[in-house]
């Protein structure tokens, strides 16, 4: 279901005007951050559809800033969020996108740090009341929803990787779900999420971790 | 959740002999694992947002950043406190709620989505004047609340709540459906009831396209708040006294989505279209690019 529960329809609180254009853009914005894990020095933010059409009025470029502050939906310093960027030495560069795009609101963000030794690169759509799904991150078709505690992880493509991964978490009693996997090549990259039920113990994340086949592992819970 | 239809979401609820705000507490409770309390306590703290934004629209400046709306639910409180209204007490009281949180969100203050913050005005609106009028109790509207939830939980899954995808029948539609419903609920209606009253009121906002003015989520949307709280009042009015939904309210749902889909993408959301692309639309947008 593309909607949760009842608080995906009830809710957020948040600040206005829009759920699709304010809400849901601060929380793509938000799950940037943590998927990057430290605050970017540069943020490339194209924006589709009706992102594109009126993210001007509706605030979704502040938004989505705010969201890659780590503000919260009902954060008050949402819109001022960038005077914040600003201060945080983040810089923005915000544009309408070109060429196809899965959902009218769709925004693409590539964040990078000061070294320029790390980036991420991630699509996010708004689908509505704040509910979000990202479905692309580094280039891998994917889906979540950063509603429930998710394990993304960055792995080889090898026979029984994701057995051992799914059984440590079953070791652990923890409930899966939704799982989506994507692999750049056969024997090659690959990348698994999994949103799981409840709470996530720092021991199964070194767990994963450990694992030969595993290159790194982030656990995202907002 | 147990159900994906308002026809199982009723059956279910008469099954269990529950009313559909108890019945959608205990599926969230199932579904997130969490018990009944911390549950409660989050809607009760939404429902709590939703009662400042009220008194915040009727008691301090709403004017937008834009300079375009805001005050409205103050002009509409004193000319109904002057007896002039030709709806009546109740409908304008709900009215002006509606507008007044729907101003609140215009000027980026704190609203709560029901189901988005484009159509944010109707619930509070409709349930908080009906509560003073007919003295509930807090637990019994934030039960109001789940029902509203569970009827959005299916109008959103089987078809959409966003203006960008479905035009505004999507969003102002959708809460007026999930506030008729949650209405008949609360005032004592049985779940079949409340479920016609969803129909009834989606019957009468198909087709209702989304063209916000310089992309703006205030004209025409803060007044459409204040509609739709009327709308849903007079759904759950014919569902209590037995009207029903000839088309089911679940077929009401699936046009939604069809009609929704067919809409061009100049009336969803892109201000491509509609009293977005009027010459005073257009004059508008063309002076805010300016200022």
């Amino acid at each position: 279901m593309r909607f949760k529960d009842v608080f995906s329809i009830i809710g957020p609180a948040m600040v206005g005007p829009s759920s699709s254009h304010t809400a849901g853009a601060a929380r793509i914005g938000r799950t940037a951050r943590h998927l990057f894990g430290e605050c970017p020095s540069h943020a490339e933010i194209l924006m589709f559809g009706s992102f594109a059409a009126t993210y001007k009025g509706h605030g979704t470029d502040t938004a989505i800033v705010g969201g890659l502050l780590d503000m919260n939906t009902d954060d008050p310093g949402l819109p001022d969020a960038f005077a914040h960027a600003l201060t945080a030495g983040m810089e923005t560069n915000i544009r309408p996108g070109t060429g196809l795009y899965p959902h009218p609101n769709t925004v693409e963000i590539e964040l990078s740090n000061a070294a320029g030794n790390r980036t991420l690169n991630m699509v996010g759509t708004s689908i509505g009341g704040g509910n979000i799904e990202i479905v692309r991150i580094n280039g891998y078709h994917l889906k979540l929803t950063a509603v429930y505690p998710t394990l993304i992880i960055r792995h080889r493509d090898e026979p029984g990787v994701i057995a051992v991964v799914t059984r440590l978490l079953v070791d652990h009693h923890i409930n899966i779900g939704h799982m989506s996997v994507d692999r750049k090549n056969r024997r090659g990259e690959a990348m698994m999420v999994l949103e799981c039920d409840g709470k996530m113990h720092p021991a199964v994340i070194r767990q994963i971790e450990a694992l030969s086949e595993v290159h790194d592992v982030t656990l995202l819970c907002l | 959740m147990n159900f994906r239809t308002l026809k199982q979401l009723a059956e279910l609820a008469e099954t269990r002999n529950l009313t559909l705000g108890q019945l959608m507490l205990e599926e969230q409770c199932h579904e997130t694992g969490e018990d009944k309390d911390t549950v409660f306590t989050q809607m009760q703290a939404y429902y709590e947002i939703m009662k400042s934004a009220v008194h915040q629209g009727l008691h301090t400046d709403t004017t937008s950043k834009s300079g375009l709306t805001g005050g409205d639910a103050r002009k509409l409180m004193a000319y109904r406190t002057e007896g002039q209204s030709l709806l009546g007490d109740h409908a304008s009281l709900s009215m002006s709620y509606a507008l007044a949180v729907s101003e609140v969100n215009a000027s980026m203050g704190r609203i709560i989505a029901t189901p988005t913050a484009g159509s944010c005005g109707i619930i509070p609106g409709v349930f908080i004047s009906s509560q003073e009028r007919f003295a509930w109790t807090d637990e019994q509207m934030v039960y109001g609340l789940f029902a509203s939830g569970a009827i959005g939980y299916v109008i959103a899954n089987n078809s959409f709540i966003s203006g960008a995808e479905g035009g505004c029948q999507a969003e102002v539609g959708s809460a007026i459906g999930m506030a008729a419903g949650a209405l008949v609920d609360i005032r004592g209606g049985s779940p079949s009831q409340a479920i016609h009253a969803v129909g009834l009121a989606l019957k009468n906002t198909l087709g209702l396209i989304c063209d916000p003015v310089a992309g703006l989520v205030e004209i025409p949307c803060i007044v459409r708040n204040g509609f739709g709280a009327i709308t849903a009042l007079g759904a759950a009015d014919m569902a209590l006294a037995g009207v029903r939904s000839i088309i089911p309210s679940d077929e009401v749902v699936q046009v939604m989505l069809e009609v929704g889909s067919a809409m061009p993408e100049s009336l969803r959301e892109t201000a491509g279209g509609g009293l977005a692309q009027t010459p005073t639309g257009r004059k508008i947008t063309s002076d805010l690019q300016h200022k």
